[in-house]
């Protein structure tokens, strides 16, 4: 048995309440409309290619990409064009929608539905890039990123080490897990195209102790299967390890210098649903317009709890209606990681590609206590993963000192929550760093302008 | 007497003659040289460093105003008119007066009027709140509540109404020095001219949906509906973005649009009289039918 490992500084272990981790995914039945969101990846929103009144089919381009990070968007169904025009979003606020009709689930030509298991990979690593950048796939971590960007970091990178993200250390979310359990051998093909396209280099598909099934199945996976210089991790189960320099440090003990991207100590970084995604574009042509989305939380009955293969479009209150209503006793809904994922403000909003859960939270897990004055403990420096320190961040920013703010890198901050998770005294640090960041990354975006 | 506190006196005494003589030499030689009226301007400002003007305090403020060649360019919004043609007098330059102008909160989103659909929870900063999210009510454009105006305000000019949820403007205390304009994330307040003897118009409301979204959101909603632009003859309403606007340079305060507003988003304040609608709907009326008597 191998030695476990996890990164070097900071952290955290919250409870992993993995209640779905059993529940196996179910399809979910199209509802008549769907609203597809124009902003489903980071970057610049989509721009629709589809007029009102439009018959479109199921994987159908609806509108490319809005700039250099941008991605495609598919039509999740057949049917037609409704309305395209502004819709609120999870936050409530307005963004451009594609309204569909749906009337049934045609799917353009040229795409294999079928289950069975492609192995051979396509020699031409443009060509695979091309595919994955023409099916609209965007890293499903959680930044929603644009996958082919990602993978072609330019000439003067040396990408050494694919990491395979499968640590899910946000407690709840189940999603990865199952997608690891039920279509591993997929996983693996998809990290073997990506292998290819960065040079056939090494690779690791990291996963968190507290999944040891997951772990099981793809290492009987991977000695069926062809490919080299594939190897499964086992990570100690701490949070946030699914951070992308956590993960570097935890796989490769490299650090990620303040403002560098991964390629710089030669990671790059994919999630297990990317992975799944990429097979499915360049094996099977299927461009992403599924994922796997967790229902779950702490006041539903575990019978009550699934685990799905949703479209994108699909509003959030549908499938809460699918899954059996929302619960009288949850005082919060959110969509995400209880601690990255964003409190839902509007239920009729749409998921998009990177929507990796519906969490119905008890208020007494998600209720603030009362604020009191700081009395200098220092957990949460101690607890962030990134070196910083909450409580001085906080203070330079209630003084609107920015140099200092730069000085102590509120940049590097990756916003995981681990500070104001342990702060004895309530106090919304991360809610003050995150304003302290957007103004300092502003600042340095208009100093390197000039 | 004892020897020992005797010796201290005088090389304490003759340390401090001689630093004495060093601080003299030095204040002599490394004097800076400073215009006189810089502290001259500065004695008549009214020394509340707000940066109203966009300095970091009165002394910045009077060191630029001596720099420039005229005062088009600098103006204290705190000491209005009356300490600018002081400063004026003192540097023999010409004013050009300002009208005075209030912070006006644009927002009429009550607890009665906009209905709260969910609740925030978080840090108690409108900054905050508004980068999270559009807030606890369906419109993602009104005033979010925290009070960050509150805090910003220098002269305890602004305070929070607990039965409306909405920021105040004493204006007796107001300066117009702007900073709330610039803590409000949502951009409500504006300065406005003050208007003869506090009497102003304004659209009490920014939200850019369109009519039925803004109306199902909150009740005092302007609609963008262009009644009030119709109304207006002396093309002092523009509607942009489903949002009324009134210049206030062209408005002769007739009050004809605030009468003819369906959701009450138009305001009037300091008027002597109670608006009587009936009768400017009248007077609208019967313009109407003479007008159209007349192109006959």
């Amino acid at each position: 048995m191998s030695k476990k490992v996890t990164f070097s500084i900071g952290g955290i272990h919250p409870d992993d309440n993995k209640i779905s981790r059993n529940c196996a995914i179910e399809v979910l039945p199209l509802p008549g409309t769907m609203y597809v969101s124009m902003a489903q990846h980071l970057g610049a929103p989509a721009k629709p290619v589809v007029a009102v009144g439009d018959k479109v089919l199921t994987g159908q381009v609806i509108a490319e990409p809005g700039g250099f990070i941008s991605a495609f968007v598919h039509s999740p169904a057949s049917g037609t064009v409704k309305s395209i025009g502004p819709r609120k979003d999870l936050a409530g606020n307005p963004m451009t929608h594609i309204e569909i009709e749906v009337e049934g689930d045609e799917w353009v030509e040229g795409v294999d539905l079928s289950d069975t298991l492609v192995t051979e990979i396509p020699a031409d690593s443009a060509a695979i890039l091309d595919k994955i950048k023409s099916c609209g796939v965007v890293g499903l971590g959680g930044a929603t990123f644009p996958t082919h960007v990602k993978l072609n970091p330019g000439p003067q990178a040396r990408p050494e080490c694919l990491i395979l993200n499968g640590a899910e250390c946000e407690p709840f979310l189940t999603s990865d897990y199952r997608i690891l359990l039920e279509k591993t051998r997929e996983i693996i093909v998809g990290a073997a195209i990506m292998q290819k396209v960065l040079g056939g280099i090494r690779t690791v598909i990291a996963i968190e102790e507290n999944k040891p099934e997951a772990i099981k199945a793809v290492k009987a996976a991977l000695a069926e299967l062809p490919y080299d210089n594939i190897t499964v991790l086992t990570m100690k189960k701490r949070y946030p390890q699914g951070g992308e320099k956590q993960l570097i440090d935890a796989v490769m003990k490299r650090q990620v210098k303040s403002g560098a991207l991964p390629v710089s100590v030669g990671a790059v970084v994919q999630n297990v649903g990317t992975s799944l995604a990429v097979y499915e574009a360049v094996q099977k042509n299927k461009p992403l317009i599924t994922n796997v989305l967790t229902v779950t939380g702490d006041c539903l009955p575990e019978e009550k709890q699934h685990n799905y293969l949703f479209r994108i479009g699909m509003p959030l209150s549908y499938i809460a209606e699918v899954a059996g209503g929302i619960p009288e006793t949850a005082a919060k809904i959110v969509s995400g990681g209880p601690m990255m994922g964003k409190a839902v403000a509007n239920a009729d909003a749409s998921t998009v590609k990177g929507s990796s859960s519906i969490l119905y939270l008890s208020e007494a897990f998600t209720k603030r206590g009362e604020e009191s004055a700081c009395i200098r403990c220092g957990r949460c420096a101690d607890a962030c993963p990134m070196g910083l320190e909450p409580f001085l961040l906080r203070r330079l920013y209630n003084a609107g000192d920015l140099e200092a703010l730069e000085e102590n890198a509120v940049q590097d901050c990756i916003e995981c929550g681990c500070c104001l998770y342990s702060c004895p005294a309530n106090i919304p640090l991360l809610d003050n760093i995150r304003m302290a960041k957007g103004q300092v990354m502003a600042a340095i975006r208009s100093r390197a302008k000039k | 007497m004892n020897s020992t506190i005797l010796w201290t006196i005088l090389i304490l005494a003759g340390l401090g003659l001689l630093l004495s003589v060093v601080l003299f030499v030095v204040a002599k030689k490394f004097k800076v040289e400073e215009d006189p009226r810089i502290d001259e301007v500065e004695k008549v400002m009214p020394g509340a460093n707000c940066g109203g003007c966009g300095f970091a305090g009165c002394r910045a403020f009077a060191e630029a105003a001596v720099k420039a060649p005229d005062l088009d360019n600098n103006f204290c919004p705190v000491g209005g008119n009356a300490v600018m043609s002081k400063v004026a007098a003192i540097l023999g330059y010409e004013i050009k007066e300002k009208a005075p102008q209030v912070a006006v909160v644009r927002c009429n989103g009550s607890c009665s009027n906009r209905p709260v659909v969910n609740v925030y929870d978080g840090a108690r900063s409108c900054k905050v709140k508004a980068a999270l999210y559009s807030g606890d009510t369906l419109c993602s454009y009104g005033c979010v509540g925290c009070g960050d105006c509150v805090a910003a305000c220098a002269f305890g000019a602004l305070s929070m109404n607990p039965e409306t949820g909405l920021p105040e403007v004493d204006e007796s205390r107001c300066t117009s020095c702007g900073a709330c304009v610039k803590a409000c994330p949502k951009s409500i307040i504006e300065l406005r001219d003050k208007g003869p003897r506090g009497m102003r118009e304004f659209v009490c409301c920014v939200n850019r949906d369109k009519g039925p979204a803004a109306r199902k959101a909150c009740a005092a909603a302007c609609i963008g509906c262009g009644l009030c632009a119709r109304t207006c003859t002396r093309g002092a309403i523009v509607i942009e973005d489903n949002v009324a606007y009134i210049d206030s340079a062209k408005c002769k305060l007739c009050r004809e649009c605030e009468a003819v507003c369906p959701t009450g988003a138009i305001h009037g304040v300091n008027f002597p009289k109670e608006l009587d609608k009936a009768a400017v709907k009248e007077r609208i009326k019967n313009r109407a039918t003479v007008n159209k008597e007349e192109q006959k």
